[in-house]
């Protein structure tokens, strides 16, 4: 095979690879253990990189949406910041709160990492090239939130610190709630294309409707999309969710206590995390590496699938800069009044839906519209209500203006 | 039989999860005893996944680690004094519950190299979970409708007890 065909499948190296080993008289087991080998360490290693760009890009967005400068001294366009940064936090000194537990404080951090490496495993970024095609695929990614939960209590009761343990139990509140408006918007995708692969996920949704409409997730269920869209931002840790690092409540959540390096395992968490959910996002409503001549050129995948999931990861910073945070009872009130119902209506429709007539373009066509349907009746339920709480507080304080209420 | 690196594999995961359980009943922190527990569960879901249950070892994870342990830890949290105070080891059963737990093991140990096992020999099914699904929706639907008004029920009560009035 020559590097023609690799430039074109990039898919293709993997097996080529193994067949190398295997043609070197290495046993099966050996050529096998070495190639997951390889792959765990690229995953682990564009992981960790990527958050180096991750932080400067959402630094330098952030500035620009609030008509700041941002970073812009180290090197072009500030781009060596995060370089100094990480230099910074290397030498600064490592500090043990007293009385902390020492092995789940140097445990947490472990785990959050833990989180955002696992998850990578499973995104797919062109035809076939994907860490693992598990068939649990999206019920992994959501099993996986449960460790970072997990530690991110343990960081917030190790630290011995009554704003980290704060943080800790605002963490599991917010990550378990929103849990399930992000499981169930992803099970209307799962019912509609019928698998949970992530790789089979992003290859069903290069079906086209009517035979000219690509089928993505998103055109077919688009209420769903937006569902999924603000559960992202709860586990993402993003504004206006961002309840669990509220500075002016609880000074920084469960990770207060953490400097140095170990500090930086949580920073890092954040941001890979976000880019991790768009990925997760682009490959279930966005047709992940689906685009125009990707059968004839997968390589082409790859830039289809970094685009979109650069896109929706501006639409979370674009939301993190520009929106207010909400107050803890706000959150759990929207993700239990209104998201979970709402779900549950959307899982239903999807799945009625399917099934309603025997071709898939016109069940396409009655999904989406119900999806629309749903979503404005929802949107027209929450304006009244919240004109009505505007109405029955300016009764309560008549000598008030509407201003202040 | 011969030695392949499965076996390995399996048993560093097997030595695991037993160093993990053991570390649940020996420490003397209640906080370390639900770490050594998650380690557990982990070890447990990492031997499903060596026998190709990936879709067991993920609901492992998913409902053992996830939602019961940290049930646990908030409820050791929420226990005055249980989160800081070293827990006495044994209480004055120790005695009955050591032979009822040797009593127990025996017996188990007894199962486990009694019993014909039927082994069949077949490879897994490649992707068993539409088979599940369809499973759920023919054969098993009136168990699995039952489990859904159950936990529905669990679901409205814990809300009704936790209202306020």
């Amino acid at each position: 095979m020559n590097i023609f065909e690799f430039i074109r499948d990039p898919s293709q190296i993997g097996p080529w690879f193994h067949q190398l080993l295997l043609s070197a008289g290495m046993q099966e087991w050996v050529a096998n253990l070495i190639g997951d080998v390889i792959g765990v360490l690229l995953i682990v290693g564009a992981v960790l990189t990527s958050a180096i760009f991750l932080i400067w890009l959402e630094r330098k967005i952030a500035a620009r949406l609030q008509d700041r400068v941002g970073p812009n001294r180290a090197g072009p366009y500030g781009l060596l910041q995060t370089l100094a940064d990480i230099v910074k936090l290397l030498t600064k000194e490592d500090v043990t709160p007293d009385g902390a537990d020492r092995v789940s404080f140097n445990l947490a951090p472990a785990l959050m990492v833990m989180q955002i490496i696992m998850v990578a495993a499973i995104i797919p970024i062109s035809a076939g090239l994907i860490g693992a095609n598990l068939s649990v695929g999206l019920l992994y990614f959501i099993a996986m939130s449960g460790i970072a939960s997990i530690g991110a209590l343990m960081a917030g009761w190790a630290s011995n610190n009554k704003y980290a343990l704060l943080g800790g139990f605002r963490v599991v509140a917010q990550l378990l709630s929103y849990e399930i408006p992000l499981a169930f918007s992803l099970l209307a995708a799962v019912i509609w294309t019928g698998t949970m692969a992530t790789n089979n996920l992003a290859m069903q949704q290069g079906e086209l409707l009517f035979g000219f409409i690509p089928g993505w997730n998103i055109l077919v269920m688009p209420f769903a999309a937006l569902i999924f869209f603000i559960a992202t931002l709860a586990e993402g840790e993003r504004a206006p969710f961002d309840l669990l690092e509220a500075e002016s409540e609880i000074v920084a959540g469960p990770n207060i206590e953490y400097s140095g390096l170990k500090f930086a395992w949580f920073y890092l968490q954040f941001f890979v995390n976000s880019l991790l959910l768009a990925c997760i996002f682009t490959t279930v409503f966005l047709g992940g590496w689906q685009g125009p001549f990707v059968d004839q050129f997968p390589l082409l995948g790859i830039v289809y699938f970094f685009v979109k999931s650069l896109l929706v990861l501006l639409a979370l910073m674009w939301v993190r800069a520009t929106y207010p945070r909400l107050r803890i009872d706000q959150m759990m009130t929207f993700c239990w009044k209104v998201l979970v119902p709402v779900t549950l209506v959307v899982v239903l429709i999807v799945a009625i839906g399917a099934r309603i007539t025997p071709d898939r373009s016109i069940n396409a066509v009655i999904i989406s519209g119900a999806n629309i349907v749903a979503l404005l009746v929802t949107l027209g339920i929450i304006g009244r209500s919240l004109r009505r709480d505007v109405q029955r507080r300016k009764a309560a304080l008549p000598g008030r203006s509407t201003a202040q209420v | 039989m011969e030695f392949t690196f499965l076996h390995v594999i399996f048993l560093a995961v097997a030595g695991f999860t037993l160093l993990c359980g053991l570390g649940v009943v020996v420490s003397r922190n209640l906080f370390h005893s639900a770490i050594w527990l998650i380690g557990a569960f982990a070890g447990v879901a990492a031997i499903y996944w060596l026998l190709e249950a990936e879709y067991l070892a993920i609901a492992q994870i998913m409902i053992y680690i996830g939602a019961i342990a940290t049930l646990i830890v908030f409820a050791i949290m929420l226990s005055r004094g249980m989160m800081i105070g070293r827990a006495k080891m044994n209480n004055f059963q120790a005695g009955i519950s050591a032979v009822v737990g040797i009593l127990l093991f025996a017996l188990l140990a007894f199962i486990l190299l009694q019993v014909e096992w039927p082994v069949v020999q077949q490879a897994v099914v490649a992707d068993p979970i539409p088979m599940m699904g369809q499973a759920f929706v023919t054969t098993y639907v009136i168990p699995f409708q039952v489990i859904a008004v159950l936990l529905s029920v669990a679901l409205v009560g814990a809300i009704m007890i936790a209202r306020e009035r």
